[in-house]
């Protein structure tokens, strides 16, 4: 009996399911701000003439809740989860741990608090106060030590593809994170980057692009090369092709930033440099995806029966969708377009949404049934339902962006026959109204998908515990 | 360990890196070091890039007319010691770039605060329709103080980097305070209550100090004299927040004289 027990491993799986919890909420905390200020945009009474909730103060707060709120408490779930059983051992330390999720949830009261008081260093995703972005870099540490050195007391011979996906995360958000940070504080509320003009754009997007390549891509990738073979009970399609995807990634995507700054004041080869290498990134972005979906090989009809896996496969498809749509969008003629207008939203959103929260929740799914040691979801159904909102929602949303996106796009470029501009800026502003009407109806859709996941995780958990105190016996008998 | 793990699947490097922690680590460091260190170390020394801390010349930037002749960057870049005008008060539109007076610091805090960048720009691209809707494109050394650039990345309002002078102060007052009053179509919240805010003089002045302490791209003891800090607490006197935004929009696109046919960009 003892010998038995010897040889399971025991992992800590605590910190995990509060972290899981965590991301539930701030799904719904997160893309209900985002619903209230598309909807701002459509009707703009809804400013309500309150400082704290326009939309110059809020947006900051649905991005910071959405990118760390959510965004975090996935990867650090999944990311503890992954990383013991991959490794077959415990986490290094459960207690830094523990101070991570603090931590962590403390940067968000935080961010939940001064955001709304127009504390804003005004640079976008970095937008919290100097003395928060300390804690952040503090916390970020703590967690990828414990990672690293859980991974350096690992059992098994090889460290897992996921891993190197949330190695090159932690190193890469380190640097990106304490570089862009670089300030001199006036008082406690305000503070201004050590960078000015073109140097502080070039550092504030190889952040902010890259925020988006490896908080919330290469982390991303991590979850799915661990949820996607186990949901599907298949091993990873192709082994080299993982390899490929890494290092390419890892090595390829920091120079992307620069596409964000085409035909401004930058130098012009920093930008196209940075297209140059955004074109080249389809191969490693699409050999990846392919990666994912080949994994399914031989077992699509899951498909029919598997609602997590949904999630996970769509999730991919988005990912593809994506992937090839930022490299067109960095071609110079493209951007010439499509900067400034609401295509750049579309395009973030479908990665947001599309990719990033789909893979999540199906994670997420996937880690509660384990967490709780339940066969199934509260309601198996109500997955299904959260996966045809959360798909639709996001549709939705993303055909709004690209239709006043271009045609944003359009009316600013277009010349009547007399030579002169066709329209003028407000008549582009009412164009647009039906289109922010809809995305805000695609943020809601999705929005009701992220509170059904809510529920049916809270009663799933309910019922787990109340089936685990029934069935409790005592130790001695 | 079984003969599976001894089987080389890939090649003899990526196998040991898979099997040591800190062979991972480092070279994941490595390889995520370069991209940016490539594009960004360079506009630190290279001309065009508006690094012009201790060097009038900015990296040796040149701008060239049509015959090739330079431009002075002191006609680009406001220099007190060579200029006509001698004080921040003294400036005239189009001496050249220069830091902004404390109103219009207490005014671009505002700015910031209330995340106008979200939806205005302030960088005007080299494109016909761009150039006819906001004025002459913008050129790095317009930038080259904003600690915390502001060209946005979102064009939800139009363009800003030259709305200076193109509206009168009684218009911005009254659309700022009710924007739909103005321009019907118009999807901003209304600002009314910034009239009803006073300026931080205290935060202001000690930004002004900030920003002479800056590594890169300070604003010049010569600009930002100690008269000029001391008085500035004056200059702010009985502002709102109103005021300071107006003023700093006003004084938005206008440093800087441009002359046709000049490559301001390389």
């Amino acid at each position: 009996m003892e010998a038995k027990q010897a040889t399971a491993v025991k992992y800590d799986m605590e910190v995990v399911r509060w972290f899981t919890i965590a991301a539930a909420i701030y799904a719904v905390v997160g893309t209900l701000i985002g619903v209230y200020i598309a909807s701002e945009l459509a009707w703009p009474f809804l400013n309500f003439d309150i400082a704290e909730i326009t939309f110059g103060r809020l947006r900051p707060l649905h991005t910071n809740a959405v990118i760390f709120a959510f965004g975090g408490s996935v990867l650090f779930a999944t990311g503890f989860y992954i990383v013991q059983r991959t490794g077959a051992t415990r986490l290094w330390s459960n207690g830094l741990a523990w101070a991570t999720f603090i931590g962590w949830n403390l940067i968000i009261v935080s961010a939940v608090i001064t955001l709304p008081l127009g504390l804003s260093q005004g640079k976008e995703y970095a937008e919290l106060p100097w003395w928060v972005d300390i804690a952040i870099a503090v916390v970020w540490l703590m967690y990828g030590f414990n990672y690293i050195m859980t991974i350096g007391i690992r059992k098994t011979s090889h460290i897992y593809v996921s891993n190197w996906f949330t190695i090159g995360m932690i190193v890469m958000i380190t640097y990106l994170h304490v570089v862009n940070s670089l300030a001199i504080p006036v008082d406690w509320a305000t503070s201004y980057s050590i960078f000015s003009g073109v140097q502080d754009a070039m550092v504030q997007w190889w952040w902010g692009h890259n925020a988006v390549g490896f908080y919330l891509t290469a982390g991303f990738l991590g979850i799915m090369y661990y949820f996607v073979p186990k949901q599907a009970q298949r091993p990873v399609f192709s082994y080299r092709l993982s390899v490929l995807h890494f290092w390419a990634l890892t090595f390829g995507y920091v120079w992307l930033g620069a596409h964000h700054l085409q035909y401004t004041a930058l130098p012009d080869w920093t930008g196209s440099l940075g297209a140059a290498v955004s074109l080249a990134m389809i191969i490693p972005s699409w050999g990846g995806a392919m990666n994912g979906m080949m994994t399914l090989s031989g077992a699509w009809d899951k498909l029919r029966t598997d609602y997590v896996l949904r999630f996970l496969v769509v999730s991919l498809a988005f990912y593809a969708m994506s992937t090839f749509e930022g490299p067109v969008m960095s071609i110079k003629t493209v951007n010439a377009l499509s900067h400034y207008t609401d295509w750049t939203v579309g395009h973030v959103h479908s990665g947001a949404l599309g990719w990033m929260a789909m893979v999540s929740f199906g994670a997420m799914y996937h880690m509660i049934k384990k967490l709780w040691g339940v066969e199934k979801m509260y309601s198996e159904g109500l997955v299904n339902v959260h996966f045809w909102l959360a798909t639709i929602g996001t549709v939705v949303y993303v055909v709004a962006m690209w239709v006043s996106g271009i045609m944003q796009g359009l009316m600013w470029r277009d010349y009547d026959e007399y030579g002169t501009l066709t329209y003028t800026f407000v008549e582009s502003v009412s164009a647009m109204h039906p289109y922010y009407a809809m995305r805000a109806i695609g943020g809601a859709i999705f929005n009701l998908g992220a509170w059904i996941c809510l529920y049916n995780v809270v009663m799933t958990v309910r019922t787990a515990s109340a089936a685990r105190s029934a069935n409790a016996v005592p130790s001695n008998a | 360990m079984s003969d599976h793990h001894d089987k080389l699947y890939s090649t003899k490097l990526q196998d040991k890196t898979e099997r040591s922690t800190l062979l991972m680590f480092v070279l994941a460091a490595i390889a995520v070091a370069i991209g940016g260190i490539v594009e960004i170390v360079p506009l630190f020394y290279l001309p065009n890039t508006a690094m012009c801390q201790n060097d009038p010349t900015c990296n040796n930037t040149q701008h060239k007319d049509l015959q090739g002749n330079v431009i002075p960057m002191d006609k680009i870049i406001w220099n007190p010691d060579t200029s006509a005008h001698k004080t921040l008060a003294d400036w005239q539109p189009g001496d050249g770039v220069r830091p902004y007076t404390a109103l219009e610091t207490a005014g671009r805090a505002v700015f910031i605060r209330e995340g106008c960048f979200l939806c205005h720009s302030q960088m005007i691209r080299p494109f016909r329709d761009e150039k006819d809707r906001y004025g002459h494109y913008s050129i790095a050394e317009e930038s080259m103080y904003d600690h915390t650039y502001q060209w946005g990345s979102k064009r939800t309002g139009p363009d800003l980097a030259r709305v200076g002078g193109k509206y009168s102060d009684e218009w911005h007052r009254r659309h700022l305070r009710y924007p739909r009053d103005v321009v019907s179509e118009s999807v901003m919240p209304n600002y009314f209550w910034l009239e009803q805010k006073p300026v931080n003089a205290e935060r202001t002045v000690q930004t002004l100090k900030v920003m002479t302490m800056m590594p890169f791209n300070p604003v010049p003891k010569n600009i930002y004299t100690d008269e000029y800090i001391a008085g500035a607490a004056a200059e702010l006197e009985g502002k709102s927040d109103l005021d300071a935004l107006i003023t700093y929009l006003q004084g938005l696109g206008n440093h800087v004289k441009f002359e046709e046919g000049v490559n301001y960009r390389d």
